[in-house]
């Protein structure tokens, strides 16, 4: 079984339109997973039945019991994070402000502080029109996206592979550079990068590229909106060449993407058949380095 | 020598596992006393930050000298196995334990 | 007065809005804009200046002193982020990891883990035209941005005086960063597609403000492009749609080289000054 990661590093490029379009491709021997968890907007598009899904912890949370509180204030006066405040006569946590570090847990005179598990947000295993499925997940408000998240969808996407005997799992990778997409990024054995010609999109194209190279994964690159600025396109291409990153293709600005994604459709069910047909090849050129 | 290969199962024929701080289990082999012994590290599920220092722990408190994996370690873990002076070894992603102890010992594997 | 520019998703236009509505403003009056997208600072490229001031940014980190370490490894077990371990008969402090929660240091039972200062960002203050600008910038490999955005909004309310526009530039979604940038705001506009995508995360952003109790109001970017979702859920849940920006390919070419709009569209311009005259309107300007 092998496992192709789709990037940007910048929000906006098209990657998730184009994410889409190869679970489509791919059909019933792929399983999809979503873990641009921050923004997951790929079920808008492949109909996920949303059948089982698990609550997500991660990190923990003080809590203070009302009843053994003594109002002493010693956790108030360790807390760097402004979480405790005096309510009444207890004090009460501030669940937004807590990091879960557990100082106050370790300081309370009296153990009135337990930690809990923090429940952060969703996972789901769903059937997709593809017939095939998808695992996805919903971060709560506030909630911190860490890599803990981003490994439990991808682990719950290979194994449910490994048991229906799929060859794939097609990762839609978090954004950034940060912890989330290095978790996106660990055990891929391709990265495909979807970059635009902006001198923004170029700016954090060359940032996902540093943290690739250093873990050695193989990568290659589609070019979006390649026309918006051909200078820019070209400087990218001249990029992608010097750094060993495999440049796969262009697609010109093309309004169809919103047009399909509004109609709730990938590009291969969008009745602009050029465009299908670029999408086509840019994936059959993926499975070939693959 | 103590070589470690991440891996998705225990024993020789274990597929390895290319991530190193998530790994599922730590398979190691003991060269001296011709000895193979696999670690349970599913717990790491449950952290949410800290997975490579935590597996790094693993292999120092074995006293490894040797990490067989597929991608390589992130920068701390990195960091505490060069501290604990276990040289890392990378590209066996798509081997069974077996083979990437053969690919080893020929020399095939990257060095980190 | 602060007015907090933030979007449920990156791309949809946080940036062009927030530097051109800067730009624009402070061709009347004093106006600071600040880049809280502290992991990816983008409005630099388009706000261009000499550096008039830089300063880094620090957090807190244990600092591990042989002496009188005991090795008893409270400090490691205390730690609920894995950020210190240890190796042989030494402790070792991963830097990255560390919240910053003094835990292990005010806990060791023999002061061998002092907090000392650690390189967080840097902070930059640059002066465009006639708006000042400042954007932090986290260090490579560095996790926690929070602390550097709660450090830069402390760097504006000192510096800059309260009849300055003060405009943030938040971080895109709606995790940690974006909610730090956003709560000590007396206004935030939430800048969004017309598309499905734009409309799902969008909703998930006002889920946000709302439970800030913000007032806000919603910005559509690309209009004319894609449905009438966003536009029918404003009408809708009562929310004000302060501007249109239309989709032009224009505007993409002129973003693509870094350039300022609001010169050159006269529609931008307009829109603009639509904003201007709600957030006047409501008392949030002069």
């Amino acid at each position: 079984m092998k496992e192709i990661v789709v990037i940007s590093g910048k929000g906006g490029t098209g990657k998730t339109s184009l994410t889409a379009s190869f679970s489509f491709l791919g059909g019933d021997k792929m399983i999809t997973a979503d873990c641009d968890v921050d923004a997951a907007d790929m079920h808008l598009l492949l109909e996920p039945d949303f059948a089982e899904s698990e609550d997500f912890y991660s990190g923990k949370m003080a809590f203070i019991d009302k009843n053994q509180c003594t109002n002493c204030g010693s956790c108030a006066a360790i807390c760097r994070f402004d979480a405790i405040i005096e309510d009444g006569n207890v004090h009460r946590i501030i669940e937004l402000n807590c990091e879960g570090c557990g100082y106050c847990y370790h300081v309370c005179p009296v153990d009135a502080i337990s930690m809990i598990d923090n429940l952060v947000g969703k996972w789901y295993k769903s059937k997709i029109k593809t017939g095939s499925f998808m695992v996805h997940a919903k971060l709560g408000i506030g909630a911190e996206n860490s890599g803990k998240l981003v490994a439990k969808v991808k682990q719950e996407a290979k194994a449910l592979a490994e048991q229906l005997g799929k060859e794939l799992v097609l990762v839609d990778g978090s954004p950034g550079i940060g912890c989330p997409v290095i978790s996106s990024l660990s055990g891929a054995n391709l990265v495909v990068l979807v970059a635009e010609p902006s001198i923004s999109g170029i700016h954090d194209l060359k940032r996902v590229i540093q943290l690739i190279q250093k873990f050695q994964i193989p990568s290659c690159c589609i070019i979006n909106k390649a026309d918006i600025n051909e200078k820019n396109t070209l400087e990218l291409m001249e990029f992608l060449n010097r750094n060993s990153v495999k440049h796969i293709g262009n697609i010109d600005y093309n309004e169809n993407f919103t047009k399909a994604m509004t109609e709730g459709k990938t590009i291969m069910e969008y009745s602009d058949k050029g465009l299908a047909d670029k999408v086509q090849t840019l994936w059959n050129d993926i499975l070939k380095i693959l | 020598m103590k070589i470690a290969f991440t891996a998705k199962g225990p024993g020789w024929e274990a597929s390895v596992d290319p991530r190193f701080g998530r790994t599922e289990y730590l398979v190691i082999f003991d060269e001296e006393k011709d000895e193979l012994t696999t670690i349970d590290n599913r717990d790491i599920q449950n952290e949410s930050h800290g997975a490579g220092p935590k597996t790094s722990q693993i292999l120092l408190e074995q006293k490894v000298q040797v990490l067989v994996t597929g991608n390589g370690p992130g920068g701390n873990a990195a960091t505490v196995l060069e501290r604990g002076k276990v040289e890392t070894y990378i590209g066996a992603g798509d081997t069974t334990v077996r083979e990437a102890y053969d690919k080893f010992k020929k020399g095939e594997l990257t060095k980190f | 007065m602060k007015i907090a520019i933030a979007s449920g998703k990156g791309g949809t236009g946080k940036t062009t809005l927030s530097t051109n509505l800067a730009h624009y403003l402070a061709t009347a009056g004093n106006v600071v804009l600040t880049d809280l997208d502290v992991e990816e600072p983008n409005s630099g490229l388009f706000i261009h200046g000499k550096t008039i001031y830089e300063t880094d940014i620090f957090k807190k980190i244990p600092l591990w002193k042989s002496g009188n370490c005991l090795l008893c490894n409270k400090c490691k077990e205390l730690c609920n982020f894995n950020a210190i371990t240890r190796i042989l008969d030494e402790i070792l402090v991963f830097p990255q990891l560390c919240h910053s929660c003094h835990a292990c240091s005010e806990l060791c039972p023999t002061n061998s883990l002092p907090m000392e200062n650690k390189i967080l960002g840097k902070l930059q203050q640059k002066r465009y035209d006639n708006l000042d600008f400042v954007e932090s910038r986290l260090e490579i490999g560095e996790e926690q941005a929070v602390p550097l955005i709660a450090q830069t909004i402390d760097f504006i309310d000192e510096k800059f005086h309260h009849d300055y526009l003060k405009i943030f530039d938040s971080p895109p979604g709606t995790s940690c960063p974006m909610i730090e940038a956003v709560k000590d705001a007396d206004f935030v506009i939430l800048i969004t597609e017309p598309t499905p995508f734009g409309f799902h995360d969008v909703r998930l952003a006002v889920e946000v403000v709302r439970k800030l109790k913000k007032n806000f109001g919603i910005i559509i970017n690309r209009y004319g492009i894609g449905n009438n979702d966003v536009e029918e859920y404003c009408n809708e849940h009562h929310i004000p749609l302060l501007a249109k920006i239309p989709n032009q390919q224009q505007i993409a070419k002129l973003y693509s080289e870094g350039q300022l709009l609001w010169q050159h569209i006269p529609e931008v311009k307009r829109e603009l000054d639509q904003v201007v005259a709600y957030l006047q309107n409501e008392g949030l300007m002069k």
